[in-house]
């Protein structure tokens, strides 16, 4: 997996590309976000335009990363999701959890 | 066609397990959503198999069977673990287990295969036992 970061405004974009799954992109996802929020990023956008594949234990790191901004008062969103990892959330019902948007301006102009 | 593939139980085998079913579905003219579904219910088993039935033990072999016929996919993995009772997971959707960073990757088998099937292996770990029917497709000439 390969990220690129940047900022606009106060939303800190993770842009991700290649898979999520196990014993790989699994921990990165883990440690990028935890370096955000320890960084005192409390609006944190995950671009997922790039991921051709995300596995159970992939959907598992960014539930646990959900879970952690959460408790620290930070708010983590998708943006750019695939078909196929769309497919992922509705079948797993985390459709529900997860803010996701179409777009970054939307999903930027969202946090607020 | 089939194949065979005795793996080390180590994560970077889930790739080369894969790689082998790709090469497999390439000569039937398999592809498209078909095939990335059934290879996320492959790494999911192998994954398991590494993580829940050996515990981290390298030295432990994943042994892999595939077998491609011309209507379905048949896929077999077997480990050396200790086994587990299949009939007490949890539905990571019920709303206790939704935030649970754990506890899909049978359900993703059960969601992306058309049957399920576990049992005690021959050495007495897990064999689970998946099949897919599949789209009917031109025959190669």
């Amino acid at each position: 997996m390969k990220q690129k970061i940047r900022d606009a405004g106060d939303v800190r974009i993770i842009s991700l590309s290649g898979k999520i799954t196990i014993g790989a992109g699994d921990v990165m996802l883990r440690e990028l976000i935890n370096e955000s929020l320890e960084a005192g990023s409390t609006k944190v956008l995950l671009d997922l335009g790039g991921i051709t594949a995300i596995d159970s234990s992939g959907i598992g790191e960014m539930v646990a990363s959900y879970t952690s901004a959460k408790n620290r008062g930070a708010q983590l969103k998708l943006v750019n999701l695939s078909k196929k990892i769309n497919d992922i959330l509705q079948v797993t019902q985390l459709i529900t959890v997860f803010d996701v948007f179409d777009n970054e301006a939307e999903a930027v102009e969202s946090f607020g | 066609m089939w194949a065979t593939l005795s793996l080390e139980s180590r994560f970077e085998s889930i790739e080369i397990a894969e790689r082998a079913l790709v090469d497999l579905f390439g000569e039937a003219g398999i592809g498209g959503d078909e095939e990335y579904w059934i290879l996320t219910a492959l790494r999911e088993a192998i994954a398991n198999a590494i993580r829940h039935g050996h515990y981290g033990r390298p030295e432990e072999s994943v042994r892999v069977d595939y077998r491609v016929e011309a209507d379905r996919v048949s896929i077999t993995v077997v480990d050396q673990g200790d086994g587990f009772d299949s009939a007490v997971i949890p539905d990571p959707r019920d709303a206790e287990n939704l935030l649970k960073p754990c506890g899909r990757g049978i359900f993703y088998m059960r969601r992306f295969m058309d049957e399920v099937t576990f049992r005690r292996g021959p050495g007495g770990g897990t064999m689970v036992c998946m099949n897919r029917k599949l789209t009917p497709r031109p025959i190669k000439e």
